[in-house]
């Protein structure tokens, strides 16, 4: 699973001899994260994002560990044992805010992350499976995060689950015994609160295992790089330990710096007033927002306002909310077969014009969504999400495989090292006596 | 045959939201929403410079002690304050003595211990603020049936908290006659207050503080104007909301500077360890 020229482990202490004869942990790590593994030597800083994501993990589940500790699962009592944890547990405070902007940084990082992917062509083979399992990663990421928004049972934490059960009420017939099972009664309470925190504590160990498999089938073909190009000899690629290691223990510096700007000095920046308000089912917030982080596919579940009806008979085939939540689910899932969507055989987006115009319209769009996905449900929040939302849809399904079929790409570059090398403005031949007296 | 099906959903869920958009747009351009009197006259918090703005914000004890008075003498008659205990109140620099007093001027609920019926005992440093009335029926009875919510995190449980408590107590005034001009419906029902930074603009509670030394400062402090008041409670229910503010801060110049550090060594060893290699 890895190129010939890969360094090979070989244990010199007697102790790591020993270990590794009995079981070869050091060698797996060595082989994924070390100098075992060569990486493409152009990755740019968008590769630092990978990295990051799994020290974000890392970090939730560290502080979330701890605070399970303290918190206590109880609808009774789940609103004031938060408070508990933030004036009478030592540095209580900082393990609830860590954790709670974790989650706001943990998401930037995959958003920028799925960006990348998207940007350069990632998800293209042979790396479809990498894609997938990154998807399903997303898709355990959102379950995790809203079912600990609930845990505090603030307002918005009642509401909010109020709301996204809601969603699976929405399908015909079967849609509200749904809600009620999921719930564990007809509105949240008691039973929902601890089957949240259950799966609260239960789903990031899932999203680990995941992580494993997803950087498992990473390692099979390799690292993509911003070239799209393969990597054709030792030449292309340096090991992972210590090139990358460096280079992602700057990112983490940065990383850590904007984290802890957050956590001390904007704790609650991210957050929505109403969750320090306990959860109170006689009491309906003026306006229901999930975190920021689904305001986007939020915006999308609310755009649909128009029920599907055949025309001039009034009969509605599909009820508007059902549409809306259809839709919510198909942005999500629609990833899922992007491999297979765009089937231009150039990856990076470096080299594809037309696409990139299409690309930097989607940024803004997902942004336009979030905007209105935060925003009351209003006008003219709700007609620009519509217009924002169809964009979305056409640009992955109509858009994408139209501009595979048009587009001329611009010329590639012959291997990683030629585009490295034309950036200094050398030829490979040229730069051969060069590298090595650098080397 | 997954481009031509996604395709098909992708043409179905986009001019669904297209013709979405255009029957909304005729809807709205047929007849735009009315306005209403909350939309238009709807005032948002103005900004008082705290002294616990910025990261390098502190709470200033005096003022935190005058707000402390403020909501005892005025606000406790029906506002709690569960969250917070009496122990905590050191921050605002009393000692122990003061402490063991104003825990002890309060009742908190107990149970005789002769009899086992329902009782109450003065307080102690340990417990918390006690409730005002014993259950929410009793609070909204003796209120026109609005709550009186309690105060513990409000200054965090509001946008811009600790402003909009300060612009809230000094906002009451009579509804203007503008208003009732656009919107002859809207005007503040019997029993309600008009207030512009409450969000729908009429609320149940009374203005608190209506004059100039209701609340009678000790020697050196301010002089206790409506303003200087409400200023002085909001800046005590940020203290209450977010007591370890203080400590939160120092401890973030202190990450900061470290991480930076760190990061500018993690820098250098980034950029020695690539020397030389071209990418």
């Amino acid at each position: 699973m890895s190129f010939p020229w890969a360094e090979h482990y070989t244990p010199k202490n007697p102790l790591m001899k020993w270990v590794d004869e009995k079981l070869p942990l050091p060698r797996l790590v060595y082989n994924a994260v070390g100098a075992g593994y060569p990486v493409p030597r152009n990755l740019n800083f968008f590769w630092n994002f990978g990295v990051l994501a799994g020290l974000a993990l890392t970090i939730q589940l560290v502080t979330g560990i701890i605070l399970a500790m303290h918190y206590a699962a109880n609808a009774g009592i789940a609103f004031d044992s938060v408070e508990h944890i933030m004036r009478d547990v030592n540095a209580g405070w900082l393990l609830r805010y860590a954790h709670a902007n974790g989650a706001s940084i943990f998401f930037i990082v995959v958003y920028i992350h799925i960006f990348r992917g998207l940007y350069f062509g990632s998800y293209k083979a042979p790396r479809e499976m990498v894609w997938l399992l990154g998807v399903v990663i997303f898709l355990l990421m959102m379950a995790t995060a809203f079912m600990g928004y609930v845990l505090p049972w603030g307002q918005m934490s009642f509401w909010g689950a109020q709301v996204i059960t809601g969603l699976f009420a929405a399908i015909p017939v079967v849609g509200e015994p749904i809600q009620t099972w999921l719930l564990g009664g007809f509105a949240p309470g008691n039973a929902a609160l601890n089957r949240f925190f259950s799966l609260h504590y239960l789903l990031p160990f899932v999203i680990a295992g995941v992580i494993i498999l997803h950087i498992w089938a990473l390692h099979i073909p390799g690292s993509s790089n911003p070239t799209g190009v393969e990597v054709k000899g030792p030449q292309d690629t340096v090991p992972f330990h210590p090139y990358y290691t460096a280079k992602d223990g700057f990112g983490a510096g940065v990383f850590m710096i904007v984290f802890a700007l957050l956590v001390f000095f904007g704790p609650n920046m991210l957050g929505h007033p109403d969750n320090y308000i306990a959860a109170n089912p006689m009491s309906t917030p003026a306006h229901i927002v999930p975190e920021w982080y689904f305001w986007p596919f939020y915006a999308i579940l609310r755009a649909f306002t128009m029920d599907l009806t055949i025309p001039f008979t009034g009969i509605v085939l599909v009820p508007a909310k059902l549409l809306g939540v259809l839709a919510m689910f198909a942005s999500i899932l629609l990833l899922f077969f992007l491999p297979w969507i765009d089937t231009s055989p150039v990856r990076s987006g470096k080299y594809r014009p037309l696409f990139r115009k299409f690309f930097i319209l989607l940024i803004v769009d997902v942004l336009i969504l979030g905007y209105c996905g935060g925003a009351p449900a209003e006008e003219p929040y709700v007609m620009i999400s519509q217009l924002a939302a169809a964009y979305y849809f056409a640009h992955f399904l109509i858009i994408l495989p139209l501009i595979a079929s048009f587009e001329r790409p611009d010329p590639l570059p012959g291997s990683i090292t030629e585009a490295v090398l034309a950036k200094s403005g050398l030829t490979v031949d040229e730069a051969k006596p060069v590298a090595a007296a650098a080397e | 045959m997954v481009r031509i099906l996604g395709a098909l959903v992708g043409i179905f869920f986009a001019g669904m939201m297209l013709l979405s958009f255009l029957w909304g747009a005729i809807a709205y351009v047929g007849s735009p929403p009315a306005a209403t009197a909350e939309h238009e006259f709807h005032e948002h918090p103005t900004k008082v410079a705290w002294t616990f703005d910025g990261p390098f914000g502190y709470y200033d004890k005096a003022q935190l002690q005058r707000g402390f008075q403020v909501y005892t003498e005025v606000c406790s008659a029906c506002h709690s304050l569960h969250q917070v205990a009496f122990r905590s109140l050191a921050a605002l620099g009393y000692n122990e003595a003061e402490i063991k007093a104003i825990a002890k001027a309060r009742q908190v609920p107990s149970v005789d211990p002769n009899t086992g019926e329902p009782a109450t005992r003065p307080g102690m440093p340990a417990d918390h603020f006690p409730a005002v009335y014993p259950n929410d029926v009793a609070a909204a009875a003796a209120n026109n049936n609005a709550i009186p919510p309690d105060l513990s995190l409000m200054a965090k449980a509001r946008h811009d908290g600790a402003n909009y408590i300060h612009s809230l107590l000094t906002g009451f005034r009579n509804q203007p006659a503008e208003l009732l001009k656009k919107f002859p419906d809207s005007r503040t029902p019997e029993g309600l207050h008009y207030n512009p930074y409450f969000a729908n603009l009429n609320l149940a509670m009374a203005p608190p503080l209506t004059a100039e030394g209701q609340v009678t400062y000790g020697e050196g402090q301010p002089k206790p104007t409506v303003d200087q008041m409400s200023q002085d409670v909001a800046a005590f229910l940020m203290w209450t909301a977010e007591p370890n503010m203080e400590a939160r801060k120092a401890t973030g110049r202190a990450v900061i500077i470290f991480l930076l550090f760190a990061t500018v060594l993690a820098y250098l060893s980034y950029r020695n360890i690539w020397a030389g290699k071209a990418h």
